[in-house]
């Protein structure tokens, strides 16, 4: 006999055609499923009581043909208790590999990647074949999607899958990709933070701005949310890629060393200490005091106190530092402390109470707390997607993220124009007008980049398309609109049009190389160190395309009209003063160049005046006043 | 006759609505669809409707309208688990047949 759930008022749906939706965290270290059952959202269990399941896949071989999986595997408890003893074919973390091209790889893995000679994606050799990033995470999601569908009796309608709020179009792209490898309708990702605030019900409680806290296992990322109108708005993010609870264990095993006078410790006494930290860390979240005995491994045994004060002044100067990314993440949002009404805690390391404390004091808010930080994010993807499948009818969500670095393209000279700028909240399309450069142009090249400065060789290229068939005009004329538009899911696409003519031509941004927190935060971080040079390089670049234009139009008038409407010594003057404009454009001296323009347009006014005259009296001759009323 | 509820029931109704936060009844009945005739109807109820029937069990204010009321009056409801699934079960003495699942009946 089938289980019935308690539907919402009038949602009940006919037999075998229930809209069963599922929520998943796609963790780096840990991964979840929840699902939405009699109007609760609760994250499911293994048949062992497990929530949580390690992101970690062995390759044991092929599978056999006919099976739904190319592989067999071994996902999570099991296969993290096997890594050790067959690292290569196990795979950890492999979220940090998604979307990433070879040779951001091979610098931090222990694994053997190849590259396809016909693919830019990486493969991991293992037992079972070559594989890939994307391959791997559907292995976790089939994992998960088998415990939801064992749950919830029936298979899925669809599923919500979280990503962290940094995550470029080539990791969403890649998140898509093994969800449908897995045989998962993907209803929408959306980002960790706006998960964690869904989860909580922030969007069906009163008009706010809410901030996120994460602080994860590796990681560190601060969202401000905004409700208005039961509408979801990411104002901000910010973050620090590189701070987490493992720094905080860190702390404290530094802290053990020096009080055992340990100089040198081997790879397995460094592990044994970095587990009595956690487990301390852990511990002192409830209690005032614990005692840590550590095995030196040379027979003896060192033990020790750790008063909760103690730690507290070890990790206070790490906590400190999330506060920074704070700060920018509220100035970004461009609102104060007092405009806070809720902070949500997620990520394990928000359970040590110095941590709460902290924040708290930050914001001058009690932090939220109530959920589980571990199962946050999966329940709020839950609730979104119960929403997504049709089973509310009121109170419907809709939840706009933001993209983390801006969009635009090149122009000339090298210049990156903004189209999209960063955090503009998403679905978004914007359009922008531009025009040709040269007399005749029939295509333009089009180079889309993501990045805040304003030179392209410091931003990030994402594609490379051409609009071709452009009909011949002059310089200036063609009217080319660009148009960048980002669905809900973050993911891009650009088309050009030209609209006289209306050629058009566009692509999917689909780039095969990822960036990491780190690199985005790097590139943030430039842009506002050298926001100055920037400036400068910018109005540099401008100058020297004006000067090109100025150079290419004499030319080509004098190729026309020289002769006949100029002296041997205008001509030579004329010539001389192009000449010396061309050579200072190459020089990097803005102030000069924008000088000698100014020279030149002097010395060809007179030349402009006669062609200008010259052109008036080719279009009136042979023309009788009266025709010329008549038109 | 009346509607019933089993303890595990009765629990998990008051959680769950609980949980929602609004609404304090449990609406049960019938729908014409499904592969053998008729379907079960379980909905959390935010209005009681003139002609409704109200049956109270184990602090549960359970409704049900007068046509529904005719295929299941009697029942039980139920709630069990089947591996990693859990749900909601009727037990309806008017049930003649009713297809493999169980999902629909037919009186």
């Amino acid at each position: 006999m089938a289980l019935l759930q308690i539907s919402e008022p009038g949602q009940t749906t006919a037999p075998h055609q229930h809209k069963l939706a599922a929520g998943i965290d796609l963790g780096t270290t840990n991964s979840l499923v929840a699902s939405l059952r009699s109007g609760m959202a609760e994250t499911i269990a293994d048949e062992n009581g497990q929530h949580l399941l390690p992101s970690v896949v062995q390759f044991l071989g092929k599978q056999d043909e006919g099976f739904h999986s190319a592989y067999q595997t071994e996902v999570g408890y099991q296969a993290q208790q096997n890594a050790s003893a067959d690292p290569l074919n196990t795979i950890i973390s492999v979220k940090r590999y998604m979307g990433r091209g070879l040779d951001d790889l091979k610098k931090h893995s222990i694994y053997n990647f190849v590259a396809e000679e016909d693919s830019v994606v990486p493969r991991i050799r293992t037992i079972a074949g070559d594989v890939s990033a994307v391959e791997v995470s559907a292995e976790i999601l089939k994992t998960l999607k088998q415990r939801a569908v064992d749950a919830l009796g029936d298979d899925l309608t669809g599923a919500v899958i979280t990503v962290p709020a940094y995550f470029d179009d080539a990791q969403r792209q890649a998140t898509k990709d093994a969800a449908k490898l897995a045989g998962l309708n993907v209803l929408r990702l959306i980002n960790e933070p706006t998960a964690a605030a869904v989860a909580y019900g922030l969007d069906s409680g009163s008009e706010g701005t809410h901030v996120i806290y994460d602080l994860g296992g590796g990681t560190f990322d601060i969202s401000i949310l905004k409700l208005t109108k039961g509408v979801f708005e990411v104002l901000s993010t910010a973050g620090d890629s590189a701070l987490g609870g493992d720094d905080l264990d860190h702390a404290i095993a530094d802290w053990i060393l020096t009080e055992a006078q340990i100089n040198d410790p081997d790879a397995g006494l460094l592990r044994r200490i970095l587990d009595a930290a956690r487990q301390a860390k852990e511990t002192l979240s409830e209690q005032q005091s614990t005692t840590l005995s550590i095995d030196l491994g040379n027979g003896e045994v060192w033990e020790s106190q750790l008063s909760l004060q103690q730690l507290e002044k070890l990790i206070k100067p790490l906590i400190r530092k999330t506060l920074v990314p704070c700060r920018r993440a509220l100035r970004d949002a461009k609102i104060e402390v007092e405009d806070i009404q809720d902070v949500v805690m997620v990520g394990g390391s928000t359970r040590v109470p110095l941590v709460r404390q902290m924040v708290g004091e930050f914001f001058n808010t009690e932090p939220l707390v109530d959920i589980d930080p571990d199962k946050v994010v999966a329940i709020g993807a839950a609730r979104q997607a119960d929403v997504l499948v049709g089973n509310k009818s009121e109170d419907d969500m809709l939840l706009l993220d933001v993209t983390p670095l801006s969009l635009g393209l090149e122009t000339m000279g090298g210049l990156a124009e903004k189209v999209i700028h960063r955090n503009t909240t998403i679905p978004v399309a914007r359009a922008q007008d531009f025009t040709t450069f040269k007399d005749g142009q029939t295509a333009m090249a089009i180079h889309v980049v993501q990045g805040e400065r304003e030179l392209i060789s410091d931003c990030r290229s994402l594609a490379r398309f051409e609009l071709r068939g452009i009909p011949p005009m002059v310089a200036g004329a063609a009217r080319i609109r660009v148009t960048f538009q980002i669905d809900a899911d973050g993911l891009l696409s650009v088309s050009a049009r030209e609209e006289t003519s209306g050629v058009e031509s566009s692509i999917q941004v689909k780039p095969s190389y990822g960036l990491s927190d780190g690199e985005i935060e790097n590139m943030l971080k430039d842009s506002f160190s050298h926001a100055q040079d920037d400036i400068d390089a910018r109005k540099l670049r401008e100058e020297q395309v004006e000067a090109d234009r100025v150079v290419e139009a004499l030319l080509a008038a004098l190729a026309e009209d020289g002769e006949a409407l100029l002296s041997v010594e205008e001509q030579v003057v004329i010539q001389q003063a192009i000449d010396e404009l061309a050579e200072i454009a190459k020089n990097s001296d803005q102030r000069a160049i924008k000088l000698k323009i100014e020279h030149v347009d002097k010395v060809t006014a007179e030349f402009a005046q006669r062609r200008m005259d010259a052109s008036i009296n080719k279009a009136l001759s042979g023309q009788r006043v009266d025709d010329l009323n008549n038109k | 006759m009346a509607i019933t509820l089993t303890d595990a029931a009765a629990e998990h109704v008051t959680r769950f609505i609980e949980n929602r936060g609004k609404g304090e009844a449990l609406r049960l009945g019938v729908k014409t669809n499904g592969c053998s005739g008729m379907g079960y109807v379980l909905e959390f109820a935010d209005a009681v409707d003139e002609d409704d029937n109200v049956f109270e069990d184990k602090g549960v204010k359970i409704i049900v309208d007068p046509k529904s009321l005719l295929y299941i009056d009697g029942t039980e409801l139920d709630y069990g688990r089947e591996g990693l699934n859990e749900g909601f079960k009727f037990n309806n003495p008017n049930v003649k047949d009713a297809c493999g699942c169980g999902e629909s009946f037919n009186v």
